[in-house]
């Protein structure tokens, strides 16, 4: 099979997934977090009655409904590319994989989708309670969608309740619940609407803190700074704790990503955390003796301590997943590569003896896959026989390196610009704080180019793998000429660029207007 | 209590699931329907402003249901989400495309700073409107028309057509499905807007274009159904599995499962019904009799194509690579884990009918979108 395989079409294909989901990824945080911010802002509404409130509601209303449409339009491609143009795959583990997507489906998207009409259009038709209630479900429904399909990604990061039928020759689900409940999906779902909720805040002050420096709707944004600034610092640390707690999930089921994140190539006890560094050349790093980093700024142990609870406790580096480490217990490359491809080799010749007729030989071979002792030697490598590049089983360390650094630098540096803005909230000074209003729009880009960088480390440092250790990209690419491939990328890339463009020029204008005055037409 | 049903129960149930979903995706596509009549109901601004607001109040309901039906396809019937999506490729991308435009195009129609102008959006939702139908049409009556590809023993799929689904446009059945749920949607359409907005002018035209777009149906659909019945259909050996060629299959299905056909029967009548009743009175409840129609036409068109040992989706070039809910079914666990998840079904039409009563009280006027706040 892959004597045949076109390289570039393995590529197109992560690119147009990788285009979608970043383009998408680009709207879905604001979602996440916006909803409960409105949500919050109506019941003050409610509980008050002060209709300066409600404005203000359906002022970020407006801006939450121009950047809802455009992540719905991103979102369908994501779960229909699956079967476009991942088709293997889609066989492979859809038996596991296609149920939270379902679930998604029934019990988030319509909850969404029937509370959000509520929302934007329920105003003058149903209740007030009966509207705060939907703006609540909008929140709750919006977050479920993320649980589903979160849910989903880490299953392939993390496979587990699971087992190889060969007969049908893909993956059936064996426990539920081990798929909803797996600390990596627990983790992953925190951390990533977590992230939403920090984005949404900083959207939040920044607009508002243009609104103070033009000295308009001064009450409105300072009432919004404030909400926005207690919700984002309470997210911001929320973040910083479920980060801490996706560390040591990446240090328990994906070492090798652990140590692109940290450019780590020969594993230590002890190890240090790299506060920041920068890499040096591919052969340096890559050489036995070679310097890994040009300059850094290392925490000692902290790495050690981060990822396993204890500061001394011994990090394996890309040196020793690639050759082996006998001493700790960890194969090399080549050897799971072998161990792997005896798995292949055991479900061809099944499936071959079960085609001759040979029931002795199928029996027996079909066996291995219930064995115990089968599935740990072997099948656990199951996808390293698929290639013969040991290269091919390494993720890119610098992307990996430097996303995951920014990352968690912009991470904490959003808890500390959330405490400025609280404390200048609490003592009624923001209106004097030309320098920091100044500053916040500027910050608005941070916390998206945070998110996606989170993404980069989380899908590009578990390369080559769809499946971890089960399969790799190439093997779960659908067979399809590269051509028809760069055209829907390209088609995808100009449609969500255009609309992308006029979003962001219609929440501008709608930023400029302003809230309406309650009353009056549009 | 799932736990206890046999494999193929749960298979027969989630084939009823998947096509429950697909007929009420095919109802909801009157809002694509709408879309392409914007500029033949809507003579002015105003008309138009009322038309693409009573759509765009139901817009997300279509494409929430379309993600729906995909999401219980692939976690019910895996092998039919990795052979066709991945092997009839470019029929799925413009009809995903065309939906990608959709959803903006409401949203961003009347705002200001639009960079394309309303025009442009008006023109997406027109696409979408007529791309939309004419394809998934198409790509259902594959269902009954068969595709070019075969699977290995991996089940991984080779599509020998060469145009990676597009072929199936060159079938003037699989065009007669497409373009009857074309017309059909431009009636569910006016009749809905006839029920939703209060406007002289825009019922006046709605009941001429009734007509307009009631004699292409027919004939498209006449024309595919007495097609299905007389072809030969692709029949599965319930023992051996084997599936093979057998005369007057769809049309046996029929005569075999008698409910179906009862189904097929009551579903068209209604459909007719509605249409005739909104030609001949005027009045706002067509929409009552054609919608639920719809959904019992196209349930029983469904049941026929996967039921009573038929291949649902059919390989031409590899007979026995051909899909049937039993070979391209997920596995007993996941079937009864999911059909767990189905009870919520009743919960969710629950809910979504009380918020729907609750806004839909009244009809669309100018004088309520002049005061409301979100208008698209």
């Amino acid at each position: 099979m892959l004597q045949s395989i076109d390289w570039s079409l393995v590529d197109w294909s992560r690119a147009q997934f990788a285009l979608t989901a970043m383009y998408h990824w680009l709207f879905v945080p604001l979602t996440l977090g916006i909803t409960w911010i409105l949500a919050i802002m109506e019941t003050i509404y409610v509980k008050t009655g002060d209709p300066e409130w409600k404005r203000l509601t359906k002022f970020w209303m407006k801006l939450f409904g121009i950047n809802f449409a455009i992540g719905v339009a991103t979102g369908i491609i994501l779960e229909f590319e699956f079967g476009t143009n991942w088709s293997n795959y889609s066989w492979f583990v859809g038996d596991i994989f296609g149920a939270p997507l379902a679930v998604e489906g029934i019990m988030a998207f319509f909850m969404e989708s029937t509370f959000i009409a509520i929302m934007f259009f329920g105003w003058n038709k149903v209740s007030k309670k009966f509207h705060l209630a939907s703006t609540w479900l909008t929140a709750i429904g919006a977050n479920l969608s993320a649980l589903w399909i979160l849910v989903a990604n880490a299953w392939m990061q993390s496979p587990v309740g699971t087992q190889f039928n060969p007969d049908t020759a893909r993956n059936e689900m064996t426990n539920f619940f081990d798929v909803l409940f797996s600390p990596v999906a627990v983790n992953k779902f925190l951390h990533t609407i977590g992230s939403g909720f920090v984005l949404a805040a900083i959207f939040i002050i920044g607009i508002s803190a243009w609104f103070l420096l033009k000295k308009r709707e001064s009450r409105l944004a300072f009432r919004s700074i404030t909400i926005a600034a207690i919700f984002g610092l309470l997210a911001s640390v929320h973040l910083v704790l479920t980060g801490d707690g996706s560390a040591k999930r990446v240090a328990e089921v994906q070492p090798m990503k652990l140590a692109a994140m940290e450019g780590l190539y020969d594993g230590k006890e002890g190890a240090g955390l790299v506060g920041f560094g920068i890499l040096a050349a591919k052969e340096k790093r890559e050489a036995e003796t070679g310097e890994e980093f040009i300059f850094k700024f290392e925490m000692p142990k902290v790495l050690s301590w981060m990822a396993y609870g204890d500061a001394n406790h011994f990090v394996a580096g890309v040196n020793d997943f690639k050759n082996g480490n006998p001493e700790r217990g960890i194969l090399s490359i080549p050897e799971k590569m072998q161990r792997g491809g005896i798995a292949r080799q055991a479900l061809d010749d099944y499936k071959r003896a079960k085609a001759s007729g040979d029931t002795a030989k199928a029996d027996s071979l079909k066996g291995l896959f219930s064995d115990p002792e089968f599935l740990e030697n072997n099948f656990k490598y199951f996808g390293y026989g698929f290639h013969d590049d040991v290269n091919y089983f390494i993720p890119h360390v610098p992307i990996t390196f430097y996303s995951f650094h920014i990352m968690v630098i912009l991470g904490f540096g959003f808890v500390l610009y959330f405490l400025i803005f609280l404390f200048f909230a609490s003592r009624g000074e923001l209106q004097k704080r030309k320098f920091w209003l100044r500053l916040a729009p500027w910050v608005i880009p941070l916390p998206y180019i945070a998110s996606q960088a989170g993404w980069v480390v989380a899908e590009l440092g578990r390369q080559p793998w769809t499946i971890q250790d089960l399969l790799p990209t190439v093997a779960a690419v659908t067979r399809i000429d590269s051509g028809s491939v760069i055209v829907t990328f390209i088609l995808f890339a100009l449609t969500f660029t255009v609309l992308a463009i006029a979003e962001v020029k219609i929440m501008l204008s709608a930023i400029k207007t302003g809230p309406k005055n309650e009353g009056g037409t549009r | 209590m799932f736990e206890n049903l046999s494999l193929l129960t749960l298979q027969h149930y989630w084939w009823i699931i998947v096509s429950l979903l697909g007929s009420a995706l095919v109802f909801l596509m009157f809002v694509q329907g709408g879309q392409t009549l914007i500029y033949t109901l809507g003579k002015n601004d105003k008309e138009r402003t009322m038309l693409v607001n009573s759509l765009g109040r139901k817009w997300e309901f279509t494409f929430t249901t379309l993600v729906t039906f995909g999401g219980a396809f692939f976690a019910s019937f895996p092998l039919f989400y990795a052979t066709s999506f991945g092997g009839a490729y470019w029929v799925w991308m413009i009809i995903l495309l065309a939906f990608v435009i959709q959803a903006v195009s409401y949203e961003f129609r009347s705002k200001a700073g639009n960079f394309l102008g309303a025009k442009v959006y008006e023109g997406f939702l027109f696409i979408n409107g007529l791309f939309g139908t004419v394809l998934i049409g198409t790509a259902v009556a594959t269902f009954f028309t068969g595709s070019q590809f075969s699977l290995n023993d991996l089940n991984q799929v080779n599509w020998e057509g060469p145009a990676r689904g597009l072929e199936a446009a060159l079938n003037i059945r699989n065009i007669a499905l497409g373009f009857s749920v074309f017309f059909l949607a431009r009636i569910l359409a006016i009749l809905y807007f006839m029920n939703n907005i209060d406007n002289d002018a825009i019922f006046i035209r709605s009941r001429k274009h009734l007509w307009i777009n009631t004699i292409p149906f027919l004939i498209a659909f006449l024309f595919f159904l007495t097609m299905l019945l007389v072809k030969d259909g692709f029949a599965v050996d319930p023992d051996s599995k084997m599936v093979s060629m057998e005369k007057y299959k769809y049309l046996h299905n029929l005569l075999e499962m008698p409910v179906i056909l009862v189904m097929l029967l009551i579903g068209v009548a209604g459909v007719l019904f509605g249409i005739i009743r909104a030609l001949i009175k005027k009045t706002t409840i067509g929409i009552w009799f054609t919608g639920p129609g719809t959904i019992l036409t196209v349930l029983a068109l469904f049941l026929i194509a996967g039921f009573n040992n038929t291949a649902f989706y059919p390989s031409t070039f590899d007979l026995q690579s051909s899909l049937t809910i039993e070979n391209a079914s997920s596995s007993k666990f996941t079937l009864t884990v999911m059909s767990y998840v189905s009870l919520l079904v009743p919960v969710v039409v629950a809910y979504i009918w009380y918020a729907w009563r609750s806004m839909n009280r009244k009809q669309i006027t100018q004088e309520e979108l002049s005061k409301e706040d979100h208008v698209y």
